[in-house]
């Protein structure tokens, strides 16, 4: 296990981030930064332990293999001695690394701080939605928080298992049916951070990903200020009017909320939709390009969506793209 | 070793072949053979199956199969390992042995021996039936509800999963019933429990899990087929139903179901290093008393799966403490292990390889097992690539390891020729190499946030180097493994005889012909220690056990418990099939119960 010790501070090392923007190694967050204590703990252990029974075995192949002359082994049935000492020796091992856990699992699953900002992250197939209950403001795919003040989350899911879990933020949670699972934390970097459903919920599980904005707390007030607004209503003789327009009499009002134009609860609220970065589940970077090709065929780009292909021609589509690119 | 004396004692004994011969049989040594190859064919399945999967995940975004029919690899792949090759290896082993082991003619309800392979054989088809019946199960080997309802899973793939493990649990059930009573009762004169082999301990630990914890998972999967045949809510949220019921009635059965895939191989384990280092079994009743150990404590840490759920600190902090508390056992399992080996004069034969490696691989599945027993480390590892490597470890670097020491070990006893030890040689460096390369990667990729049961991933997130060669180490396991199917096939057909003990071994099984009489032992041995063949006294009363004195009385051939089995698979399939599979089946069944039951044993 010594070359795991050898890799990890080169997975830890800083440019983690960018090589692997979804590591549990690079910790942003009091919640990661107190699992990763535990884990470097560990991982000594791990060392310390497997290094010791891989050079054991080594030693016992070079000094008792068997070679001609060599004697008769001596039939011995066990010792009473070492049998005590390497069943108390793995127990304090795991007294050290137990006191750690327990004391880390009742600080983590604590009650959140007081002034913490309460979010709903809610699991759908597959895509999650992100709800602010006191800033009356909802997403899709793309979580915002201010750097620096705790934040509260409640892990619901809208059909089946899901679990929540942005890595650089600390450990994962269930999104249970008839549950509302609860985590806090506080990150301490802004940055974007991608994430992404971890309990297997079917056939595009893997398509469910999502990504967390950690912004300073100015940067985020204005996001929650430019969420709240309403979306402005394009000129109607524009390619985002008509877009507009084909949106109000098409099949998107039903399962879409656009404040002021559709209440669909179905799939994401797309009031802001101009604003985000990613699309379709976190699948795509929201670009007119690939919004066009989601529009075009939902479930072949993403398998079992519950948006179907609703047949719409490319000028349709570009209408469309239009109107939703202009929803900032 | 002496024993060709022994052998000329042994009268002439003429094996009936044939197709008939091998469906009527209720020798458990045919029983062991069927088992063994059948399982085998199917490991062969769940390999191609896990090929396939990591074929589509050598790059990112591929779409060398789609993800539905990624989704029921995975599904088909655990599940095959799982109940279709390892445990039935396992059974394999249990057959062949266990009479041999205890100094015993046959077990001690040869016809329900023979209805377990049956059920199993029929169970093993019908689950995989569902590949050209309109879809394989894709829900997961542990079929999460409510993912598993008909709202969300409308197809049959759950059904065909659901029925197929409940007709597989028939077979592991009376398997295991099977063995205790076998164990308890039909010890040779002077074989106390204490002087048993640790084989035959592990046989006996995993019987008394299977009995335990298939009741679990049979109600488990009677409540979801209650859900989705007749319209019942055990698991429906919208009906008020908490879909956590299934978790909890799975892990119950879930974690003793891992010691079920582990203890026999840990018994296989412990008769070869004693063998191969040429001095007994270090720490013998300790490693017995670990086993129960671990068999116990087994029960009290299902929700180390489920510290993601949300059980609340006082539930978390429980589970990892009793968590941590198997490593204990485990460890002196394995100090033992080593303990055996110092002093020793070590034969480094294929068997003794692939026992090391055992130790050493298992040992790593066991440390990567302890990071995650502490909840808050296991919840940024749970359901990533990190616990696919664990179970690997554990499961491949563990249970199959161990099976292969024992297929190499007992190979001889079984066919009467030995294996070609350069070619196994090869074979078992090639596999401890590519198990590496494969499986060791996917610590890191799971630790760098890539989660399991994905059948694709994004490309700018640094997977794609590790998963590259994750899949080049799964391409290179199947020549490892078909250089085995290569050796086996020849040595069966024209290895070197093996004669009675090639190993010079130290247990019951290596006083008798190989491949044994059917009876076994021409006079039932008397036993005075824990290593009869290395005691210069009791070897010489073992030895004298290959004298027939008058009549020996087997069980004659039976064709009913083929029916029975027959009969009970096609009943319970006409669940997914049809009342027209499903009355002649009853029908079936019930004919070759009856006939069973009052078929005369002469």
């Amino acid at each position: 296990m010594w070359p795991v010790l050898a890799v990890l501070p080169a997975l830890a090392g800083c440019n983690t981030a960018r090589d692997f923007p979804q590591t549990t190694l690079d910790p942003k967050s009091d919640y990661a930064r107190a699992i990763q204590v535990l884990l470097e703990q560990q991982v000594f252990w791990v060392a310390v332990i497997f290094s010791f029974v891989l050079l054991a075995t080594l030693v016992i192949l070079v000094k008792f293999r068997a070679r001609p002359g060599s004697p008769e082994p001596k039939p011995i049935h066990g010792h009473t001695g070492l049998e005590i000492a390497w069943t108390i020796a793995p127990a304090v091992i795991l007294t050290l690394v137990a006191v750690p856990t327990v004391a880390t699992i009742y600080k983590t699953q604590a009650a959140p701080p007081a002034g913490s900002l309460h979010v709903r992250a809610i699991g759908h197939q597959w895509w999650w939605e992100f709800n602010y209950p006191d800033l009356g403001v909802t997403t899709g795919s793309e979580m915002h928080v201010p750097v620096g003040r705790p934040i509260a989350i409640d892990i619901e899911t809208a059909d089946v298992l899901h679990s929540f879990w942005f890595p650089a933020m600390g450990g994962k949670r269930d999104a249970i049916p008839g549950h509302v699972n609860h985590m806090f934390f506080t990150a301490d970097t802004t940055g974007t951070f991608p994430g992404q459903c971890v309990e297997f919920c079917g056939i595009s599980h893997a398509n469910m990903r999502m990504k967390l904005v950690v912004a300073k707390p100015n940067e985020f007030e204005a996001w929650v200020a430019g969420q709240k607004q309403g979306p402005a209503i394009p000129d109607s003789t524009s390619l985002a009017g008509a877009g507009h327009r084909l949106f109000t009499q098409s099949a998107c009002v039903a399962c879409h909320t656009i404040q002021g134009v559709s209440a669909g609860v179905i799939g994401p609220n797309l009031t802001h939709v101009g604003s985000r970065s990613i699309i379709a589940g976190g699948i795509y970077d929201n670009t007119p390009e690939m919004l066009e090709k989601w529009l075009e065929n939902p479930p072949g780009r993403k398998p079992g969506s519950l948006m179907p292909n609703l047949g719409l021609t490319h000028d349709q589509v570009t209408q469309l793209v239009a109107y939703l690119t202009s929803l900032k | 070793m002496a024993t060709t004396a022994a052998t000329l004692h042994a009268p002439a004994h003429a094996e009936p072949s044939g197709l008939w011969s091998w469906i009527t049989t209720v020798d458990h040594k045919r029983i062991g053979a069927l088992y063994g190859i059948t399982a085998f064919c199917f490991f062969l399945i769940g390999g191609f199956e896990a090929l396939l999967i990591r074929i589509q995940l050598i790059r990112p975004d591929n779409t060398f199969v789609s993800p539905d029919v990624y989704n029921q690899l995975f599904t088909m792949h655990a599940t095959t390992m799982i109940f279709l090759a390892v445990m039935p290896l396992s059974a394999s082993f249990f057959n062949f042995l266990i009479p041999l082991m205890i100094g015993a003619r046959d077990v001690a309800f040869p016809r329900l021996n023979a209805f377990s392979y049956w059920v199993f054989l029929f169970g093993a088809i019908f689950i995989n039936l569902s590949f050209v019946f309109g879809g394989a199960p894709d829900v997961g080997w542990f079929g999460y509800a409510n993912l598993t309802s008909k709202q969300f899973s409308p197809g049959h793939g759950v059904d065909f999963w659901a029925v197929g493990l409940q007709i597989l649990g028939v077979a592991s059930l009376a398997a295991a019933f099977n063995f205790i009573v076998t164990i308890l009762n039909l010890r040779a004169p002077g074989m106390r429990l204490m002087r048993m082999p640790v084989f035959v301990w592990m046989t006996l630990v995993t019987s008394f899990l299977i009995i335990l914890a298939f009741p679990v998972i049979t109600v488990a999967l009677i409540f979801l087929l209650f859900d989705r045949f007749i319209g019942t809510h055990f698991f429906i949220p919208s009906a008020g139903a908490d879909p956590l019921l299934w978790q909890h009635l799975f892990w119950l059965f879930g974690h003793p179901e891992v010691y079920i895939l582990i203890l026999p191989a840990m018994g296989i384990v412990s008769e070869v290093l004693p063998t191969f280092s040429r001095k007994p079994l270090f720490g013998y009743p300790v490693i017995v008393y670990s086993g129960i150990f671990i068999g116990f404590m087994g029960w009290g840490v299902w929700s180390h799966h489920m510290f993601s759920v949300g059980l609340g600190p006082l539930a978390d902090s429980f589970f990892a403490l009793s968590t941590m508390l198997i490593a204990i056992p485990t460890g002196v399992k394995i100090f033992n292990w080593l303990a055996t080996m110092w002093g020793g004069r070590l034969e480094l034969k294929t068997p003794m390889l692939f026992a090391i490696g055992f130790i050493i691989l298992f040992t790593m599945g066991g440390l990567s097992g302890f990071m995650h027993a502490s909840p808050p480390a296991d919840l940024q590892q749970t359901d990533t690539y990190f616990v696919v490597a664990h179970i690997h470890y554990v499961l491949f670097g563990g249970a199959i390891m161990g099976i292969f020491a024992g297929l190499y070990y007992w190979f001889p006893k079984m066919t009467g020729r030995m294996m070609n030890d350069r070619l196994g040689k090869v074979h078992f460096w090639l596999q401890l190499v590519a198990m590496n390369l494969t499986f060791f990667p996917m610590h890191f990729v799971g630790l760098l946030g890539m989660p399991r049961r994905v059948y694709t991933y994004g490309a700018n997130l640094g997977f794609n180097e590790m998963n590259f060669w994750s899949t080049i180490g799964a391409l290179l396991l199947a020549p490892a493994i078909l250089i085995f199917v290569y050796n086996w096939i020849t040595s069966w057909r024209s290895g070197p005889p093996a004669g009675n003990d090639p190993w010079g071994g130290a247990t019951l099984e290596w006083a008798i012909p190989s491949p044994p009489p059917s009876y076994n032992f021409g006079t039932i041995p008397e036993v005075h220690s824990l290593d009869p063949l290395w005691h210069k006294d009791s070897r010489e009363l073992v030895l004298a056990s290959n004298h027939v004195h008058g009549h020996i009385h087997m069980p004659p051939n039976s064709y009913w418990p083929f029916l029975g089995a027959l009969g009970m698979a096609m009943m319970m399939s006409g669940m997914v099939f049809g009342w027209f599979v499903g009355i002649p089946g009853l029908l079936l069944m019930l004919l070759g119960f009856y006939n069973w039951a009052f078929e005369p044993c002469h």
